[in-house]
């Protein structure tokens, strides 16, 4: 089967993957970037594309070495020196890649990113006032009062009420759950369109976790706030996520509205991924495993499906040639199989 | 009737004023499996040190293979003969290992440390471990270094197996690998224990780790034990509150995460 009729037989009107309606708010297209490795440079991402509307919420899954966080790394222009990029990046229309100064600043206050540790991403020696209020002070010229007021309104709404002594506060005085709703708080007081979240609850307690989601979700519909959620956990990202996009050494194999993710899913690999996760709700004589072990993007071939040998459904073409990226029900899909596949990937939860 | 291989009773620990493990009681038996659930604070991971003595109980009492060992080893044969009872697999398999040290030198050293078998017969056991956790001969001949996370706890099991103990805890063991390999090792941990009579005593917040790993299940929160039970009841009826939010709290299709409806203003925050 060729990628061609795979393609004719997609059974949705519009671009899989993208809303029918309307410009995308983010749109990344045959992004390529590598990294400077010991003197030479290594592949993260092979032509990348994905695309996200305004106040939509994509998920983002992937194993390590799949590409996940330098994805938003580069989209938010956060890359090592040194680092070769090719592809587009535009957001509202723009093109980031060429934005420099005050607009690669007006771009930064619209797009707003959270990461893991929020600790490493603090300077244990300043306030908290004095680092949430930062980017209003200086990049739009907020008088410091009016910033603190802004700053205890949004602190108030990530349910931390008494804001003015948290202010006065280092990041050492607060919990982990705690600090990552003052980063919450702090992201969102420059009102970006956009906001990069990459692993944001994966340090944190369960139980904090679904607060942090909750208020992540809340706030998110609140103000319009579209959001890249980047994770390992598919089934995370499934149920906070409008879609997901599922990455392989460097390359997107599937997007999916989430709520078909598990039931349907188009790529092997992400039906591979959500059997090999035991169940809370069931103990399983055995787990269904993935042989051998996931693939970084500088080990993908360029000519073979990256997932090919772990794959089992796996045939001799797919060893000889890239599948590419194509609609299907609704979605996209990178495996030459998918048509033949498609409604059998899903037995799993049946 | 046969005896509870490890039996810990009573179980205190205070560090100045805070009280971090408060009268913890459970057995352990030949073959069994049990889970410690809990986050981080419950003091789950200060039980499973002072189960191997890197930890000092402040009163109660543990017992492993009929033996006391509440209070510190008095010698090194006893430490050793204590290292065959107990062993512990940590969370981070980067910072477990030697770096100078291969994974064969490292099977090695406790195989010679425990056991008292000749050079040749120690070679041979390092490649029937190498095997039971599938590493192959070139990775066992490898340093840490250049094995992937997933290989790296592999190594751990397989050393901390070398002494071929009779209880195993497994503490946050699996959480830091990826899905696929997950997977892997979850399945080595069910083949190893179907083996031998090894017991697990597994240390997790994962609660699908803990459906697949174990039979009984005791709940930690703040230092004590707030539910204890079979592990299917446990997590499909759970009783006490602070288990049913536990199990709430896992995402699954169709999820809805909820604020709990508690602004935070306390000084401890959550």
């Amino acid at each position: 089967m060729s990628t061609a009729s795979a393609a004719n037989a997609s059974t949705s009107a519009g671009p899989a993957g993208r809303h029918a309606s309307g410009r995308a708010l983010l749109e990344v297209r045959d992004l390529v970037v590598e990294l400077p490795v010991e003197g030479s440079l290594r592949p993260v991402l092979h032509g990348l594309s994905l695309s996200i509307q305004p106040g939509e919420a994509l998920g983002l899954v992937g194993e390590s070495g799949s590409g996940k966080s330098m994805t938003a790394r580069a989209i938010d222009r956060l890359l090592p020196p040194g680092a070769r990029v090719r592809g587009t990046i535009r957001f509202d229309g723009r093109d980031v890649m060429g934005m420099e100064g005050p607009e690669l600043r007006r771009f930064r206050t619209e797009v707003a990113m959270i990461f893991q540790d929020p600790r490493a991403h603090t300077n244990p020696v300043r306030r908290i006032g004095d680092f949430m209020t930062e980017a209003l002070r200086t990049n739009e010229g907020v008088p410091l009062r009016e910033a603190e007021h802004r700053a205890i309104q949004l602190l108030e709404s990530v349910g931390i009420e008494d804001g003015p002594r948290r202010l006065r506060q280092y990041p050492h005085e607060l919990s982990g759950g705690l600090l990552q709703r003052v980063m919450i708080a702090t992201a969102l007081l420059t009102r970006p369109r956009l906001l990069l979240a990459d692993e944001p609850t994966t340090a944190l307690d369960v139980t904090t976790q679904a607060e942090v989601m909750a208020i992540l979700d809340e706030l998110r519909r609140e103000m319009g706030l579209a959001m890249l959620f980047i994770t390992h956990d598919l089934e995370l990202a499934a149920a906070v996520c409008d879609r997901t996009a599922v990455m392989y050494a460097g390359r997107v194999m599937e997007v999916r509205v989430s709520s078909l993710l598990h039931d349907d899913p188009l790529h092997p690999y992400t039906a591979a991924l959500a059997a090999a996760r035991p169940r809370i709700d069931a103990t399983l004589p055995r787990l269904a495993a993935i042989p051998g072990r996931p693939l970084s993007a500088f080990e993908a071939p360029a000519d073979a499906c990256a997932f090919a040998s772990r794959c089992p459904y796996v045939q001799e073409e797919c060893g000889r040639r890239q599948p590419e990226l194509v609609e299907l029900d609704g979605g996209l899909t990178r495996c030459r199989r998918a048509v033949e596949l498609r409604g059998t990937l899903g037995a799993r939860r049946a | 009737m046969t005896e509870p291989v490890l039996e810990v009773a009573d179980l205190r620990k205070t560090y100045g004023d805070l009280l971090a493990v408060d009268g913890v009681s459970f057995s352990v038996w030949p073959g069994g499996s049990l889970a410690i659930v809990g986050e981080s604070g419950s003091g789950k991971t200060t039980v499973a040190k002072m189960i191997v003595g890197l930890e000092r109980p402040t009163a109660g009492t543990i017992r492993a293979c009929g033996r006391d060992r509440s209070s510190p080893a008095r010698s090194t044969g006893e430490r050793r003969r204590r290292g065959r009872e107990v062993q512990i697999v940590f969370q981070d398999p980067y910072t477990s290992l030697d770096p100078r040290q291969t994974v064969e030198r490292a099977l090695d050293e406790v195989l010679r440390l425990h056991h008292g078998w000749d050079r040749e017969q120690r070679r041979r056991r390092v490649l029937e471990l190498g095997e039971l956790v599938g590493l192959d001969a070139r990775q066992i001949r490898a340093l840490p270094r250049s094995l992937s996370g997933g290989q790296r706890q592999r190594v751990a099991i397989a050393r901390a197996l070398a002494a071929e103990p009779k209880v195993l805890i497994l503490d946050e063991s699996v959480a830091s690998l990826d899905v696929s390999i997950q997977a892997q090792v979850l399945n080595l941990l069910a083949d190893i224990r179907d083996e031998t009579d090894i017991s697990y005593v597994v240390i997790s917040h994962d609660l699908a780790v803990v459906r697949q790993l174990t039979e009984e299940t005791v709940v930690m929160w703040h230092g004590r034990i707030v539910e204890r039970g079979p592990t299917p009841r446990v997590l499909d009826r759970p009783g006490h509150d602070y288990t049913k939010r536990l199990r709430a709290s896992v995402p699954r299709p169709g999820w809805k995460p909820k604020r709990r409806n508690t602004a935070v203003s306390g000084a401890r925050g959550e």
